[in-house]
């Protein structure tokens, strides 16, 4: 087997290719991370900000509590953001639980939101901690269900341990269950792996084991998706497109509350990956309350208040 | 019948060897009777050059040695002073017409100046460096270095000689030494106690003659990094300065002795930088 | 999508530039005979005239300056010092936008610079010194140290009012008084300083401020009456200083040119050691003394290190430097926009080959594309000779020690830097490498606490930190 050509997919050669990535010193990356985030954006280029965010929300509910009612209303919120204004687009996806997947789908259906897409997170999310026989079905149930995106865990615990070719087997193993059906994303939980070295590593190793797109955090542990891990993942699919002429996606889940934090994660893309990222295709921001201050924030642009959240929907 | 005394030639000290000047001059240094004691060399501005380039090729090595080290072969010169101490005397007494007992002193002295700065070398960075807070995520730290090759210009006078070169060599700079007139007899013994004291070649050399001559070709030594001018007469010390700025030699003269200025003056403080991560 | 960045100016409301300025003597404004304009480089507009000093003014400020000494400054408990020193820190503190804004109008820099990096040091290092005031005889630098009397401050254009503060700061903490003069194109947040001192209640004729030129300079190192010269500037004009001094009991601080190195083993951490290759040479323009303009890289990553710079330096933002989204701002000068194409052109002609990256330059003003020369050798000026300007030039090298032997391979020893994951590696470079900095996988960093000063030609003396404070006093009796 070969893994574009870079690794044959023993765990000797994949330790070898991850042993051999430059270091990240940590310093450097937050501060680089700081200094665009003083970039200052404003007027138009403020409101085309807000509306790429806006289409790249995976818009979340990964609650204990979740019901069917609960998901058929975010679905009503993922195709029309802003009920009184049809020029607001729709969000990326719908992510939600793997039992929640068929609901969100026909509903979806049924409101004319069938081009937004449902992400099922599998994999014995969050912890990741199960036989790989159930997580294997899992995600077959969750494509079964319609889900046409995966969000699938890591073995923290295994990679910490540094077995790598463990976690990398997981993912190869969960793409092929995936197919030509579903998208994958392979989440980190940043937050449990501490180091940019080791989220650097984590990139490539999903990366080569076939991930479409590589997510920081599971909303469940924080910090999740700081801007330096951020940075991090996006300097390693520039640079594994670079490699490959591959280009993976990337995904910032939890702590992305408000439009600022949202703005500096499209500065983020624009100035380390590049603006070819710059669609939900390539960047997706996994969040639950941020749509809203979205759209607050395009209210207040059109009609110069500030707005407030009477004036959006709750769900 | 008396025997026949052996008479030393008295030559320079480059690079651990005995050299004759390159010019073949040398100069009379009598006794307070006007009676001739010997012929030291007189350097030129060849010799000068000549040292420099073994001062400079011992440089960095002398300045690699271990400050335990350094600080153990500058006790080793006191050691091997001490054992010269009569001949030394004698010598001092003679060129400079002073008593054989204030001789005595001089050297005595001479020999605890060599104590004190062999306990200086270890202690340098910590009286001289810092580690500072800076505002940031960094370890910030500073320490004192050698800075190179200097030449100083002493009085005429043993002890001056060796407050001068003492202080020099305690940090890893190398000297070399101008010694002016009547102190030069002394001078080249105190060589032969260099040449028995594990002291590296090239680290101290000494020309004998005058300073009159050699000090601006020193000044305008594009490789020395600095000069200790005490024992330049004042009004000659601005035409010295204006040479020394060709390279912006650090050209210093002090009033007092036994103290870590005179090392510190010919140092550099580095301050080195880096992020504290993981 | 593309996302192009709206214009994003800084607000220049805040601050008020006089129509004309003159001097600030013994606490109050006097009038200028003479006087020249200082103008915005980036837009060539007029926005003051400054008055040109001449010898009866540096008199005139050395006498108050003398008279402040011995009557009032020098009387003064270390404590008291101290609490006018925290004074003026606060107050710049609550002014830092505007002099962020006026810094930014009349040098060039960037505002994210001003506003993030020279004002908060400057507050800094007014915060720092008056903690010293009265801890003078705990500072390791003899027994009751003593102040030297009246300081002549000679001060670049390339960090006005840090450079101010990195003089003015210590002189005052260790009892002098001072004569200070701006540099000739940047002198309005001297000017707005001498407000602060007024405001401080500052007795009169502590700091004193002579605008002018190169003249005004001569008159303040000639001065009998000045026992300290401190001068941050050109090698050139410190050897001339250093000569002028020569046959005086002035003490005298040199802050001098550089050519600093900026080795990158090939196991650094490739990303950030590009943003500190950035940072090393692109800060301020590359107005920068210690800047990092020789890149020194191991042959093995050379390639792929060149290509992520390049790529780099195409997002550098060029323009506006009230813009708070410029990265790179304009040159202070047509003279040093003058000195940086003479250099490169010596570039071209001696074989290296250049990059620029493209930039959209405004109609007016100053401006130099980030640039780099690969293919350079030892041999070449633009190795050699500092440019003072967004040019780096860049060398390889194949073991550690050869690069070590580039990096001091200059009559210059201000700064380097050293980018390796190895931390053996990281120690053994930084104990080999002549300079008074060293920055070890970081670049352009500056802190009060930090001593700060060059090795060889780059240098006498040290400004910050214990080490800075020696450079105004001498050993007590």
């Amino acid at each position: 087997m070969s893994y574009y050509g870079i690794i044959d997919g023993s765990e000797t050669s994949l330790k070898n290719f991850l042993a051999q990535l430059p270091g990240v010193d940590q310093v450097g990356a937050e501060a680089r991370a700081a200094m665009l985030a003083t970039r200052s954006i404003k007027t138009t280029s403020k409101r085309r900000a807000i509306e790429t965010a806006i289409s790249m929300v995976d818009l979340t509910t990964l609650e204990g509590a979740d019901t069917p009612g609960k998901v058929r209303a975010l679905c009503s919120k993922a195709v029309r953001p802003d009920p009184t204004d049809s020029s607001v687009p729709s969000v990326g996806a719908i992510c939600v639980y793997n039992d929640m997947v068929a609901i969100a789908r026909t509903h979806l259906d049924s409101i004319g939101g069938q081009h937004v897409p449902v992400a099922a997170v599998s994999t014995a999310f969050p912890s990741g901690r199960a036989s790989m026989e159930v997580k294997t079905r899992d995600t077959q149930d969750a494509i079964d269900a319609g889900a046409a995106e995966i969000d699938m865990v890591i073995d923290r615990g295994a990679f910490l341990s540094g077995r790598y070719g463990l976690v990398f087997d997981e993912i190869v193993k969960i793409r092929e269950v995936c197919g030509e059906r579903a998208h994958l994303k392979v989440i980190f939980e940043t937050g449990e792996l501490v180091t940019y070295d080791n989220v650097r590593k984590a990139s490539y190793l999903a990366m080569l084991a076939g991930a479409d797109f590589i997510k920081t955090s599971t909303g469940k542990v924080a910090p999740a998706a700081t801007p330096p891990v951020v940075l991090v993942m996006l300097e390693a699919v520039r640079d594994f497109y670079e490699m490959t002429q591959r280009r993976i996606g990337v995904k910032p889940a939890g702590g992305i509350r408000n439009t600022k934090d949202a703005i500096k994660q499209l500065v983020l893309v624009n100035e380390t990956a590049g603006p070819e990222w710059l669609t939900p295709e390539f960047f997706r921001i996994g969040a639950s309350t941020l749509l809203n201050d979205l759209l607050m924030q395009r209210m207040k642009m059109d009609d110069g208040y500030y707005a407030s959240p009477n004036y959006v929907t709750i769900d | 019948m008396e025997r026949i005394e052996v008479k030393k030639t008295y030559k320079l000290f480059i690079n651990g060897a005995f050299p004759r000047s390159e010019s073949g001059r040398v100069f009379d240094v009598c006794n307070s009777k006007g009676e001739l004691i010997a012929h030291p060399a007189l350097a030129s501005r060849k010799d000068l050059r000549d040292s420099v380039v073994a001062a400079r090729a011992a440089q960095s090595g002398w300045a690699k040695a271990t400050a335990y080290n350094r600080g153990q072969i500058l006790y080793r010169i006191a050691e091997m002073l001490e054992g010269r101490t009569d001949q030394l005397a004698t010598e001092i007494s003679d060129s400079s017409g002073i008593t054989l007992k204030k001789a005595h002193d001089e050297v005595f002295a001479a020999i605890d100046r060599w104590v004190w700065y062999a306990g200086w070398s270890d202690k340098l960075a910590a009286v001289y460096g810092a580690t500072n807070p800076v505002a940031g995520p960094y370890y910030n730290f500073t320490i004192p270095e050698a800075q190179g090759v200097i030449a100083v210009a002493p009085k005429e006078n043993f002890l001056a000689f060796i407050d001068a070169i003492a202080p020099i060599i305690t940090s890893g700079n190398t000297v070399i030494a101008l010694v002016p007139g009547s102190a030069s007899i002394a001078a080249m013994t105190f060589a032969e106690v260099l040449a028995t004291s594990d002291l590296p070649h090239g680290v101290i050399n000494i020309l004998t003659g005058s300073h009159d001559e050699l000090a601006p070709w020193a000044a305008s030594h594009m490789d020395i990094d600095g000069m200790d001018i005490s024992g330049i007469d004042k009004k000659k010390r601005a035409e010295l300065k204006i040479a020394g700025a060709e390279n912006l030699k650090r050209i210093h003269n002090f009033e007092s002795n036994m103290t870590p200025t005179r090392i510190f003056a010919f140092m550099e403080a580095k301050t080195v930088w880096h992020p504290i991560g993981v | 999508m593309t996302f192009e960045y709206a214009p994003a100016p800084e607000s220049r409301s805040i601050v008020t530039i006089k129509p004309k300025y003159g001097h600030f003597i013994d606490g109050k404004f006097v009038a200028g005979r003479n006087h020249f304009q200082t103008i915005n480089p980036a837009t060539e507009e007029v926005l003051s005239l400054i008055a040109l000093g001449g010898a009866s003014d540096v008199d005139k400020a050395v006498i108050a300056a003398q008279k402040a000494y011995t009557k009032t400054w020098s009387k003064l408990s270390g404590k008291d010092r101290g609490k006018y020193l925290y004074r003026i820190a606060r107050i710049l503190q609550e002014r830092t936008r505007e002099f962020a804004v006026l810094e930014t109008l009349d040098n060039g820099k960037p505002i994210r610079e001003t506003r993030d990096i020279d004002i908060p040091l400057v507050a800094a290092h007014f915060f720092y010194h008056a903690g010293w005031a009265d801890k003078l005889d705990y500072a390791g630098l003899g027994r009751s140290p003593q102040p030297l009397g009246v300081a002549g401050q000679i001060i670049p254009w390339n960090f006005p009012l840090l450079m101010l503060a990195w003089k003015v700061a210590p002189a005052l903490a260790t009892g002098n008084t001072v004569v200070l003069k701006p540099a000739e194109t940047t002198s309005l947040t001297a000017l707005l300083f001498a407000q602060v001192c007024q405001e401080a209640e500052l007795p009169d004729g502590v700091v004193n401020i002579v605008t002018g030129n190169g003249t005004t300079g001569t008159a303040i190192v000639n001065h009998p009456g000045i026992h300290k010269i401190a001068f941050t500037g050109s090698t050139e004009v410190g050897k001339s200083i250093a000569r002028s001094v020569a046959g005086t009991s002035k003490k005298i601080t040199l802050e001098l040119g550089g050519k600093g190195a900026n080795v990158v083993f090939d196991d650094a951490p490739i990303d950030e050691t590009v943003e500190g290759i950035v940072n090393g040479i692109f800060f301020n323009q590359g107005h920068v003394c210690c800047a990092g303009s020789r890149l020194i890289l191991q042959e093995g990553i050379a390639e792929e290190l060149t290509k992520k710079l390049k790529t780099r330096m195409a997002k550098i933002r060029v323009g506006d430097p009230l813009d708070k989204n410029t990265d790179l701002g304009a040159i202070n000068s047509s003279e040093q926009l003058a000195k940086i194409h003479e250099l490169s052109a010596a570039g071209d002609a001696e074989g290296a080959e250049r990059w620029s990256a493209s930039c959209n330059f405004p109609d007016k003003g100053f401006w130099f594309a980030p640039t780099i020369f690969t293919g350079v050798t030892q041999a070449h000026r633009i190795a050699r000779e500092e440019i003072f300007g967004p040019v780096l030039s860049v060398l390889t090298f194949r073991t550690p020690q050869e690069a070590i032997e580039k990096a001091n391979n200059t009559p210059f020893g201000l700064s380097a830097g050293v980018w390796s994951e190895k931390g053996s590696q990281i120690l053994w470079a930084t104990q080999q490498l002549r300079a008074g900095i060293v920055w070890a996988n970081t670049f352009n960093k500056f802190d009060p606490t930090s001593p700060f000063g060059g090795y060889k030609e780059s240098g006498w003396g040290r400004e910050g930190g214990k080490h800075g404070l020696a450079s105004y006093l001498k050993e007590g009796k």
